[in-house]
């Protein structure tokens, strides 16, 4: 089970970024963020913003057209 | 990353249009960039300081954009010049906007410009323009500062990232 759960389903770019960043803040240092989308442009933007924010992506997955992103809050 | 830090990448936008369709790139960056930890500046100038205005009354006009093209009943619609001349085009096309934004679950400009003030965006709006056109700094958002040309290019000279929308 992640810390936080983001439910950003039905929402667009850039809201699922903008909405992860806070969310990442109110999990502890090592803990984990999960992020559930609809969005397909997220998969590359999530990715993206691990990489450089320092933040670790553990798993990026898509199910029925959700796609779920479980984030290790890193940095 | 934390503010202040010597190594923290910014950028810098020259803000130009006031327009609801030109509106949305320089604050889906602004916002974006500020989430990934770098330190942004805004410099509304021209027709862009619109959209530091307390109201916000953002229009869209089809004329003269044949790259236009609305999603209208499952076909795709362009606006011809002569129908987009028009009184009441502007406004429909607005609506249209607007109701496709809501739709789509794309953020509204109001909700952007409220995540770049909670993100400690920097928002400098040019002094030249508001004498220009008769603005006042009340009108506008809290919160912002006025500048000219030289405040800009001290922003410009020392960021990562320029950019003029």
């Amino acid at each position: 089970m992640a810390d936080k759960v983001l439910d950003a389903k039905g929402l667009n770019c850039p809201l699922p970024i903008l909405k992860a960043k806070k969310a990442i803040l109110e999990v502890p240092k090592d803990g984990t963020l999960e992020v559930l989308s609809t969005d397909a442009g997220s998969v590359a933007d999530f990715a993206a913003f691990c990489r450089t924010t320092g933040n670790t992506m553990l798993e990026s997955t898509e199910a029925g057209g959700v796609y779920r992103f479980i984030i290790k809050h890193t940095a | 990353m934390a503010a202040g830090d010597v190594n923290q990448k910014s950028m810098s936008i020259i803000v130009t249009k006031g327009t609801l369709d030109w509106a949305y790139p320089p604050f889906i960056l602004a916002t974006t960039a500020a989430a990934m930890g770098v330190n942004v500046s805004m410099f509304f100038t021209f027709y862009g300081l619109a959209l530091l205005k307390k109201d916000l009354d953002l229009q869209i006009s089809p004329l003269g954009k044949p790259d236009m093209v609305m999603p209208l009943a499952g076909m795709h619609m362009k606006m011809p010049n002569l129908v987009g001349v028009l009184p009441g085009v502007n406004a429909m096309a607005t609506t249209m906007m607007k109701n496709l934004i809501a739709k789509k679950g794309v953020a509204s400009i109001p909700q952007l410009r409220e995540a770049a003030v909670e993100s400690d965006i920097e928002m400098i709006a040019c002094q030249m323009t508001l004498d220009l056109f008769e603005m006042k700094k009340e009108d506008m958002i809290d919160g912002i500062k006025l500048g000219g040309a030289a405040t800009y290019m001290e922003k410009a000279l020392s960021s990562d990232i320029n950019l003029y929308i």
